[in-house]
């Protein structure tokens, strides 16, 4: 199993009637509501959990991009890497990822992560999304029905930027480069492990498959609602004839571990409550440009996470949040039961772990990952012993990694460098 | 008015013909046209009207390769040779009136007679355009029409809105639809026409909608000024779709190019 730990990073001062003074959380939020000075404190204490969840033992730490979004202040989520490939040690760095449709040529994308896989000693894990209607199309402006073309053509042009040695020519279509030669290039070969993040587009299964790419279903409303998804996507797997190794698959699951049942809910349940009724907040004429999804998504009947369920999140208690799974909560033994359950019934290698929600406190945040890291994961490590040896999803670090501050204390003084660099008589 | 086909290079294209007269080439807005539409009637009775689709809409094919203004440009040009019309009457509303003008401006001596209602491709800074692709579907009749009440009846006329087929087949005709008319209109429908008018020599008429909550009619005057002659026909008690609220005012209009 792969555990990551996962920060959305939601500003945590929404007002209590945001709901009601404000169409949406995401593309046109007021902008009154940030408080640059405020976020100083914000970001750093965000990026102090995510190192902290490396200390614990954490497989990856993970990151993400949204835009003009106020449940997730990471416009660019390779700033924050940057800063995790420095200050972690072990834990992969999951990229969960970039939109490579926006970047204009995404050579640059090829190149930041290369310098992230770099930096960290080949602990990259990249993430290619096609990305949300509302940052693609809504925020920066890609066309809906030509996103998925341009996206198709910035991954064979990331990819091949990788894997070739010489300067290429790329005549693309949104891409016309005569000397495409990236410096510096990746350390894990061919390429870091590549994870597609996807919300029920049946094209992005198969192209999962085709690339032996992992394909992570990041969805807010639980596991049991994800269950008809992730059927459908093990489905065309057999039907493409390749094997079900659990690490083909991703879930992202909301987290919640306390002493008790009922000490999680007194704990957890005003910042679940934060996250499910503030934050999802979306306009429903952002959530899906129209040509954004292909025709045979939508007559799969997929309709986007963020189109609101009927009746809307606010109805939903703490008890229903947790019984219908949309957060899975309660004491070590509950929450490794209900852990259980996804990781067999969805067959998932890879969870990402939002273990940070709404707008909780540092403090509580630590406890329920520290509760989790030492009475919760340990139990689940060996659920699929068959595919123990399988890294073809995961990262190839290098054995001998150097840390951030390697620097002697002090500055060597003139005497020491004549000695270190004595020329010879 | 009569459902047909006619091949061009990127799909065999759906067209409406009718009535006779003067050959006549309507290209519709994103909302689409059909038979029954009452301007299409309206100029049925003076003018052989031929109202092609652009593919994705209605019943016709997707042409994937059909990406930008120039491709909608010189596809619609092969439209009108493959109808086999020489020098029609040219009429575009909306998004048509849009590619109306650019064909206009490309092929200046193939046009004599232009007629733009309430044309997209002009964006003026002080007076932004609404989204049109962030509008939910209950916000359509207010933007578009003078007389809200009266459009939302015309918008969903014979379909049943409670039908929950319906939420499918709407999400399918707007992925379809809007997915296409994205293609020059979204997130800004402007594509550089504004460089491009002055090529234009064909006689103009600008017909706007007084009460145009979509388009404002300050817009026809960045027309006016950039098509040498151009006429500016205001018609009152009109929102954007000043084709379903006053049928007869625009057909009287465009008249008047002869």
């Amino acid at each position: 199993m792969k555990f990551t730990w996962f920060n959305l990073m939601p500003w945590p001062y929404l007002p209590d009637d945001f709901r009601e003074t404000n169409r949406s959380v995401w593309v046109d939020i007021d902008q009154k509501l940030f408080d640059p000075a405020r976020s100083h404190a914000v970001y750093n204490t965000y990026m102090d959990l995510l190192e902290y969840a490396d200390t614990l033992g954490f497989d990856g730490v993970g990151v993400n991009e949204h835009h003009q979004n106020g449940y997730g202040i990471m416009p660019s989520p390779n700033i924050i890497a940057a800063g995790l490939a420095r200050r972690t040690k072990d834990a992969a760095v999951v990229v969960l990822g970039n939109s490579i449709a926006l970047y204009n040529p995404p050579i640059r994308v090829a190149e930041e992560f290369a310098m992230l896989d770099c930096i960290s000693g080949g602990r990259l894990v990249a993430g290619f999304p096609v990305g949300t209607s509302m940052d693609t199309n809504y925020c920066y402006g890609q066309i809906p029905s030509l996103t998925r073309e341009k996206y198709q053509e910035a991954h064979d042009l990331i990819i091949k930027a990788w894997t070739t040695r010489e300067p290429f020519a790329w005549n693309g279509r949104y891409n016309k480069l005569r000397h495409v030669n990236i410096w510096p290039r990746p350390i894990q070969q061919p390429h870091p492990p590549v994870h597609i993040p996807g919300g029920g587009s049946v094209e992005t299964y198969d192209f999962c498959i085709d690339n032996t790419y992992s394909y992570s279903y990041l969805s807010f409303s639980g596991y049991l609602r994800a269950q008809a998804l992730m059927n459908g996507y093990w489905k065309r797997v057999e039907e493409r004839g390749v094997d079900k190794s659990p690490y083909r698959a991703g879930f992202a699951q909301t987290i919640l571990v306390a002493d008790t049942d009922e000490e999680a809910e007194r704990l957890y349940s005003e910042h679940v409550s934060y996250f499910y009724n503030r934050c999802l907040h979306v306009y429903p004429g952002f959530a899906d440009a129209p040509g954004y999804r292909t025709i045979k998504t939508i007559q799969t009947g997929a309709l986007s996470q963020y189109a609101p369920p009927t009746g809307g999140y606010t109805q939903l208690t703490w008890k229903e949040l947790t019984e219908q799974g949309h957060v899975i909560a309660g004491s070590p033994e509950t929450v490794r039961q209900r852990m259980e359950d996804l990781i067999k019934g969805l067959n998932v290698g890879n969870i990402f772990c939002l273990m940070h929600v709404g707008n909780m406190p540092a403090d509580k945040c630590m406890y329920s990952t520290k509760l989790f890291a030492e009475k919760v994961m340990p139990k689940l490590r060996n659920m699929f012993p068959d595919w123990d040896d399988d890294n073809r999803f995961w990262t190839q670090p290098l054995k001998d990694r150097v840390s951030a501050g390697g620097l002697p204390k002090q500055a060597p003084t003139r005497e020491d460098l004549m000695k270190t660099y004595a020329v010879e008589a | 008015m009569e459902l047909k086909t006619v091949q061009t290079t990127y799909a065999p294209v759906r067209y409406l013909v009718g009535g006779a007269g003067p050959d006549l080439v309507f290209l519709h807005g994103a909302g689409g046209v059909t038979a029954e539409d009452p301007l299409l009637a309206e100029l049925a009775r003076t003018h052989r009207v031929h109202a092609p689709l652009i593919p994705g809409y209605g019943d016709s094919e997707e042409a994937p390769e059909i990406r930008d203004m120039l491709d909608f440009t010189l596809h619609t040009w092969d439209v009108v040779q493959a109808l086999g019309l020489k020098d029609p009457i040219l009429v575009g509303h909306s998004m048509g009136g849009m590619i109306a003008a650019e064909m206009a401006a490309v092929q200046p001596n193939d046009v004599s007679r232009l007629a733009l209602i309430a044309p997209a491709g002009l964006w003026d800074d002080a007076h932004p355009i609404a989204d049109l692709f962030a509008t939910m579907p209950y916000e359509m009749p207010a933007l578009l029409f003078h007389d809200a009440e009266a459009g939302a009846a015309m918008l969903t006329a014979g379909r049943d809105v409670t039908d929950p087929n319906f939420l499918q087949t709407y999400l399918v005709t707007n992925a379809r639809q809007l997915g296409m008319a994205g293609r020059i209109l979204f997130p800004i429908p402007e594509r550089g026409l504004s460089t491009r008018l002055h090529r234009i020599r064909a006689r103009t008429v600008v017909v706007w909608g007084d009460s145009d909550k979509l388009i404002p009619p300050v817009y026809a005057h960045g027309f006016k000024k950039g098509i040498l002659g151009a006429e500016l026909v205001s018609i009152p008690e009109a929102g954007h779709l000043v084709t379903m609220e006053q049928p007869k005012a625009v057909a009287e209009a465009i008249g008047r190019l002869g």
